[in-house]
């Protein structure tokens, strides 16, 4: 199924404003699913459920989503940062996504932050239109 | 489940959909205040009924084995009000059912007329991604609610179907 960049999005933001009850024009690339668009952990499972359905294919939430299991790891996460360890199994899971910022404080709190509209539109648009 | 409040299952497809029946009566005292002069039920009322509806049509997929929980209403529409003496039908059926959570559609009708739209999801919660852990004891499915499936399992015994009943 061939799908321009500009399509997945748009599908993309249909399936947000319906998960969660936010305004189209809040859905921008740069937004955050949890600071900006207000996610909770339980919308990440709404928002695979949607997307499978809206493109017609299984959406991995692990690799969806490669930040989730992290925080909860004892082995990554020390004193609410994420270790060396973390960090290059952070590394590893998103090899697309800039780390410089957050590596300067790999606070675990900031990881929502690498949840953006943008992360979500690069993975289906990888699956979609593979290079 | 401790408390019930639909009053019975009409129709129940094991991992697809359930059909149940909640009667609304004016012995239920909360009709009283909400409101005075106007008995109607609450709508909060009506998402409850088919939480109990939609969770345990996502119970059952899993041989009641998980411990399922309301986790999101992704959708709340209502169109009328629903007042006592009415008999209101709930139609629950399955969206996505995954390891760690369901999601659900569905449509409250009284006779012919559409009621409510709610589409809600349930997490398994032994399968939270925090670790966390809960009693052994399925405080969710207690027994309590085997009755409400009764009819349905005796129609479809007696009538010999094929499809999966809840207690196969």
């Amino acid at each position: 199924m061939a799908m321009s960049r500009d399509e997945v999005f748009q599908k993309v933001k249909e399936v947000l404003v319906d998960a969660l009850g936010v305004d189209e024009d809040e859905v921008t690339p740069e937004a955050t699913l949890m600071g900006d668009l207000g996610a909770e952990s339980i919308d990440f499972l709404d928002i695979v459920f949607r997307l499978e359905k809206a493109f017609g294919m299984k959406v991995p939430r692990e690799e969806l989503f490669p930040v989730e299991g992290l925080m909860n790891n004892a082995e990554l996460v020390s004193n609410g940062k994420l270790t060396d360890k973390g960090l290059a199994e952070l590394r590893a899971r998103v090899p697309h996504t800039n780390l410089t910022e957050f590596e300067k404080d790999p606070d675990i709190n900031k990881l929502p932050n690498l949840f953006t509209v943008n992360a979500i539109v690069n993975y289906l648009d990888s699956r979609l239109n593979p290079a | 489940m401790r408390w019930i409040w639909i009053d019975k299952f009409v129709e129940f497809e094991s991992g697809r959909r359930a059909v149940s029946v909640k009667n609304v009566s004016l012995a239920e005292e909360h009709l009283h205040d909400n409101f005075p002069g106007f008995p109607i039920m609450p709508e909060c009322l009506m998402i409850e009924a088919m939480a109990q509806t939609a969770g345990i049509l996502v119970g059952q997929a899993r041989d009641f084995k998980e411990k399922v929980v309301l986790a999101k209403i992704s959708k709340a529409v209502f169109f009328d009000y629903v007042v006592p003496g009415d008999s209101l039908r709930l139609e629950a059926c399955m969206g996505a059912l995954t390891p760690e959570a369901a999601s659900t559609t569905g449509r409250i009708t009284r006779g012919d007329q559409l009621i409510a739209e709610v589409d809600l999801m349930f997490s398994h919660i032994d399968q939270n991604l925090a670790g966390k852990k809960f009693p052994e004891e399925n405080f969710v499915f207690t027994g309590l609610f085997t009755t409400l499936l009764q009819e349905v399992v005796n129609s479809q015994s007696q009538a010999g179907t094929q499809s999966k009943g809840p207690d196969a």
